[in-house]
């Protein structure tokens, strides 16, 4: 009886122990974007006095909602400041971005689920082989096909235009072939045996019955290639020479280099537009990235 | 064997996978060959290529930024990796209990990994900055500035993360820690495979918590760990925007930061040296390639394969 209270008793400060130690880490983790949040809707001198400010200081007597709704005010200036930039064109690397992510997103879920289509359920000899190819790829690391890819475009005369960010998207890349096809395979093939009774082939059969099952999947590779559209520096670094065709962390660091480091609140703020859409489909989607599913097909 | 029925199987096959067999061809195939070829010429772009045989590496050899990079890379993967290793599978381990509020937690840590690199390098230089940085605000709150002092014989001592030669690989590997939540979820991931009947045996054999992490999970996540090395000092050596972003032109206070991505586009994209960034892209592929065999073989006795 004693043994077992004891136990009891070390096993509730373990935990205890470990719930203390997670949340200073979590802090820890979600400080660095709190204190981007706050320094963005500081004033300036706010920001770079030597004073620690989270929030605006209030008029004497003022109390933590006068802080707040300077705070407010200091945001609707510092926001509109940023984004109406006269150098930095916001607005227009934004809508560059979209162009991008959308081509891209399109073309790589429909070439990538097809791709794996022709690995997963139509039978042929060289298959296999052709699969490991795909998994090779997956080792090549860009800045090994960056000097030629570069040529390849600027004798195009693609080099400076965006299409060097999306249209390789539509063919396929070597991750999302391999995880679509560890999905459609797991589909049941009667499926497939009924619909060929129907008088399907492999197009209706893709249509009809892979695609529909596998929304989830699709959805995911949209997503995650949404976001590296959105994230990626060194393409567009590399490939877009003309200020009027630049994304927005291309423009995000314009931005930074044009002002110098200086008006952090201005900075903070410019970083923050750029998290923000990211926060919310993270938001919206958690489960699915805090289920580690970017590697499932590992497993096998 | 080549029946018209066994030919149109093989087509049929094919045309599906046409549209990555197309970009595998065009995207790679393609510029490798380009590459190699590349790398044994000298190639200013504006010039046709002329073939110069193996000096490009013979170059690389004397050259003495070509060390430092690879110097500066070495010291960032090898510190980098073992630190993030460790970090994420402890928070996998802490967030794989049942706590309150352990989901958000969880989501606290793994949403800095979505954060774009243009926007967390420029986070961290407002956070590393030398006086109204957070870090060093915080620093001076909790006295570590005092004693930081009593090592170099001052009063008062507060690290000038981005600006000295000696700070800024603590300040990238700092940096990079902040992204652990994405391994630490696929090791979450792996250490909820682990069968429970593991544990309980190791229970009954009166293990504590340490010695059920060590003896049972550890094992039993070996080969998520092995497959999480390789790719995370895949990704060290690759290591590019963030120090190119913090610094601009120049590796950073002392080319401290100059790493060797970093060095491959300067040749290729500022001094239009195609084939002597060809030639670097080879050796650093070769690099890696060596480092993967490396942590392959070191790790032989290491990880368990669970039957299945």
């Amino acid at each position: 009886m004693a043994t077992m209270r004891t136990q009891r008793v070390s096993r509730l400060a373990g935990k205890s122990a470990s719930f203390v130690v997670l949340a200073a880490l979590a802090a820890l983790f979600i400080l660095p974007l709190l204190w981007m949040m706050a320094t963005s809707m500081l004033p300036i001198d706010q920001a770079l006095s030597s004073e620690l400010r989270f929030l605006p200081k209030p008029e004497e007597g003022g109390g933590l909602v006068e802080s707040v709704e300077l705070a407010a005010a200091q945001a609707a200036e510092n926001y509109p400041t940023v984004w109406n930039d006269p150098i930095v064109t916001f607005p227009l690397y934004l809508r560059n971005t979209l162009i991008v992510a959308g081509l891209s997103v399109i073309g790589m879920v429909l070439s990538s689920a097809i791709a794996a289509y022709g690995f997963a359920r139509v039978r042929w000899r060289y298959r296999e082989r052709f699969f490991w190819l795909v998994l090779a790829t997956m080792m090549i690391p860009f800045p090994v096909l960056m000097v030629p890819l570069f040529m390849i475009f600027s004798e195009l005369g693609w080099v400076g235009t965006l299409r060097p960010l999306w249209v390789p998207a539509w063919f396929a890349n070597g991750f999302n072939v391999f995880m679509l096809r560890q999905f459609f395979r797991a589909i049941p093939q009667d499926l497939d045996e009924a619909a060929r009774i129907d008088g399907c082939g492999h197009i209706g059969i893709f249509r009809h019955i892979i695609v529909p099952l596998s929304l989830a999947p699709l959805g995911l590779v949209a997503v995650f290639h949404f976001m590296f559209v959105w994230n990626d520096f060194l393409g567009p670094l590399v490939f877009l020479t003309d200020q009027s065709k630049f994304t927005l962390a291309l423009g995000l660091q314009l931005y930074q280099s044009q002002s110098g480091s200086t008006p952090w609140n201005l900075l903070m703020a410019a970083s923050t537009m750029m998290v923000l859409p990211v926060l919310l489909v993270f938001i919206l989607l958690q489960d699915s990235f805090l289920r580690g599913g970017s590697t499932e097909g590992l497993k096998e | 064997m080549s029946t018209p029925n066994a030919i149109k199987r093989e087509l049929t096959g094919i045309a599906w996978i046409s549209p990555w067999l197309f970009g595998f061809l065009a995207f790679m195939v393609l510029p490798i060959g380009m590459s190699i070829y590349y790398s044994l010429t000298d190639y200013p772009v504006i010039e046709a290529p002329l073939f110069v045989g193996l000096d490009n590496f013979a170059e690389l050899m004397r050259d003495e930024i070509f060390w430092l990079s690879v110097r500066n890379t070495v010291i960032y993967a090898v510190v980098s990796v073992p630190i993030t290793t460790a970090l994420s599978i402890g928070l996998a381990a802490l967030v794989n209990q049942k706590l309150p509020g352990v989901g958000f937690f969880k989501a606290a840590i793994f949403v800095p990994t979505l954060v774009p690199l243009v926007a967390s390098a420029m986070i961290w230089m407002w956070l590393f900055n030398g006086e109204l940085g957070l870090i060093n605000r915080g620093v001076m709150l909790i006295g570590l500035d005092h004693v930081l002092g009593f090592f170099v014989g001052e009063s008062s001592y507060v690290p000038a993360w981005l600006t000295s030669a000696s700070w800024v690989m603590v300040a990238l590997v700092l940096m990079i820690c902040w992204s652990v939540g994405h391994p630490m979820v696929i090791y979450l991931a792996a250490m909820q495979d682990v069968p429970r009947s593991l544990y309980e045996a190791a229970e009954i054999d009166g293990a504590g918590p340490v010695r059920r992490l060590w003896n049972v999970t550890l094992p039993g996540i070996s080969p998520v760990i092995l497959f999480n090395v390789i790719t995370a000092t895949i990704g060290a050596w690759q290591i590019f925007a963030v120090p190119y972003i913090m610094f601009g032109d120049g590796g950073g206070p002392g080319r401290a930061a100059y790493f060797y991505t970093w060095y491959l586009y300067d040749n290729a994209f500022r001094f239009q040296r195609m084939g002597y960034a060809s030639a670097l892209a080879w050796v650093q592929f070769l690099i890696i390639l060596f480092f993967t065999a490396i942590i392959m073989l070191a790790s032989r006795r290491l990880v368990h394969y669970r039957a299945t």
